[in-house]
């Protein structure tokens, strides 16, 4: 039979038995409501109706500083960018439609992955359709049944999920502990395969990690090193390259995961490698593999972005001038900052709870400045927080009118 | 005298007394998601203190079969 109906079908069960299945929801569902009905806005609900620039944006009618975007290199309004963009749409079209391994791969992905070897100075790149999937993927399928993941306590959601989709024993240390790191190294079985996966720079606190210490320590017991470099390409590093380059050990680090949704300005992630063999993870990466490609406009513009950012030594100059700047202005003002300096562009300012800090980002927005409040499990126990990444591109001018905004701020609600 | 086992409890009541704020009773049976209420944060902060006091990696798969005070002194003894 063939048959349509326009009459609803009504399930022929009782009064069902199963609870819904939103009920677990329900004591984050209460914490929400009780914020909302304070009459604060919603964090995590925010329009942009227009964005002018890398660093403005108006938001419900108001223009906006945007000082909360990681697009710390400001390429996203780039002309070469966008004119490599639209070239691209014009010549290959809105969307691939198709897998990397099957219809998928189109000339501008190979060219993406080849600026991404010069860009690194290795000799394989992978490019994926997010950074999440990146880590999705290579964690997940290095690491097999037997074989140990260790990682950072407060590594990102990407990196614990490819170990929640992979099947190998997985061992934390302690936040940017070296000495941790080694003790937990040196309890595993000497026989088993070893994937230690590092951050460069994380990113609730803006803090590096001391990859320095940490890389020789886990190629001492022999483990292979991923690093992840969302956070620190394209300001870190003579050549950009990220905390590994900076800090003098990007040889030894097997594995760089990267996006291209912060510094480069577009979407999609990457891992490149010199291990002789990382090709062949295409076949078996299944994040990788079963996902449409990028679109050919997206990698265009990010192949444009990459090859700008390895000549941007005035743009590193003037963001860490920034950072510098801001970090010292909002101490002075009184706040309290997760690092006692700017380790990166990323600043977090402290606040006691959910509530002053909801209240503070909500006086910010008024003043006409979006930053990021970001809560547990996001951040460790107990912290809440205005993270601040900073832009290239943020003028000395825009800097000081943030601090006034933070001032005055700060002031109404009572934070400083 | 306490035997190994005991002493081993009465370190694990030690390393969880900092992290039990509603003061719960502690038994072989005191659960850390329903009695200790718990999250997954608190969880990670504490099996770090358990893994440094004896000197041990409980491995997250090993500690997803961990429900109960009981069972993390087993092994705790276990893998000691």
């Amino acid at each position: 039979m063939n048959a349509t109906t326009s009459q609803a079908i009504e399930p022929e069960t009782e009064a069902p038995q199963a609870p819904d299945l939103f009920a677990k929801f329900a004591p984050l569902v209460k914490e929400r409501d009780n914020l909302l009905a304070a009459g604060v806005r919603d964090p995590f609900a925010i329009v942009m109706d227009e964005v002018k620039s890398p660093t403005e944006a108006v938001i419900e009618g108001k223009d906006t500083i945007l000082l909360g975007t990681y697009n710390y290199m400001g390429m996203t309004f780039d002309p070469d960018v966008i004119a490599a963009g639209k070239d691209a749409l014009d010549k290959f079209g809105s969307g691939t439609t198709g897998s990397r391994v099957l219809n998928g791969t189109y000339q501008g992905h190979k060219a993406c992955e080849e600026a991404l070897e010069e860009f690194y100075d290795m000799d394989h790149a992978m490019v994926f359709s997010t950074g999440y999937q990146a880590n999705l993927g290579i964690v997940s399928t290095l690491a097999g049944k037997g074989d140990y993941v260790i990682l950072d306590a407060d590594s990102h959601a990407s990196i614990y999920d490819g170990c929640f989709l992979g099947n190998a024993d997985i061992v934390r240390f302690r936040h940017n502990n070296v000495e941790n790191l080694e003790k937990r190294l040196a309890k595993l079985p000497p026989e088993a395969g070893k994937l230690v996966v590092l951050e460069g720079v994380y990113s609730m606190l803006g803090d590096i990690a001391p990859l320095d210490q940490m890389v020789p320590i886990a190629k001492k017991y022999g483990a292979m090193v991923l690093v992840d470099e969302a956070h620190s390409m394209g300001f870190f590093g003579e050549n950009g390259r990220g905390v590994a380059e900076a800090q003098g050990v990007i040889d030894q680090v097997d594995f760089i995961i990267g996006t291209f949704s912060k510094s480069v300005g577009t979407v999609g992630g990457f891992c490149v490698s010199n291990h002789p063999q990382t090709d062949f993870l295409r076949l078996v990466c299944r994040p990788y593999t079963f996902t449409a490609s990028l679109p050919p406009s997206v990698v265009a513009t990010a192949t444009t972005s990459i090859r700008k950012l390895m000549y941007a030594g005035n743009k590193r100059a003037h963001l860490w001038e920034n950072s510098k700047r801001l970090h010292q202005g909002l101490r002075d003002l009184g706040f309290k900052l997760a690092t006692d300096e700017p380790e990166s562009a990323i600043l977090a300012v402290l606040l006691p709870d959910q509530e002053k800090a909801v209240l503070m980002w909500q006086a910010l927005l008024e003043q006409g400045l979006y930053v990021n409040m970001a809560r547990p499990p996001a951040t460790p126990v107990g912290v809440y927080l205005l993270r601040c990444s900073l832009c290239a591109e943020h003028t000395s001018e825009q800097v000081e009118q943030i601090l006034g905004m933070f001032e005055a701020a700060g002031k109404a609600t009572g934070a400083i | 005298m306490m035997t190994d086992r005991a002493t081993t409890f009465a370190s694990v009541k030690t390393l969880i007394e900092p992290f039990n704020a509603k003061g719960v009773e502690l038994t072989e049976n005191t659960t850390f998601a329903g009695d200790l209420e718990w999250d997954s944060l608190t969880v990670m902060d504490f099996v770090a203190s358990i893994e440094d006091e004896f000197d041990i990696v409980i491995t997250m798969n090993q500690q997803a079969e961990i429900e109960t005070v009981g069972q993390l002194v087993d092994a705790v003894q276990e893998l000691k």
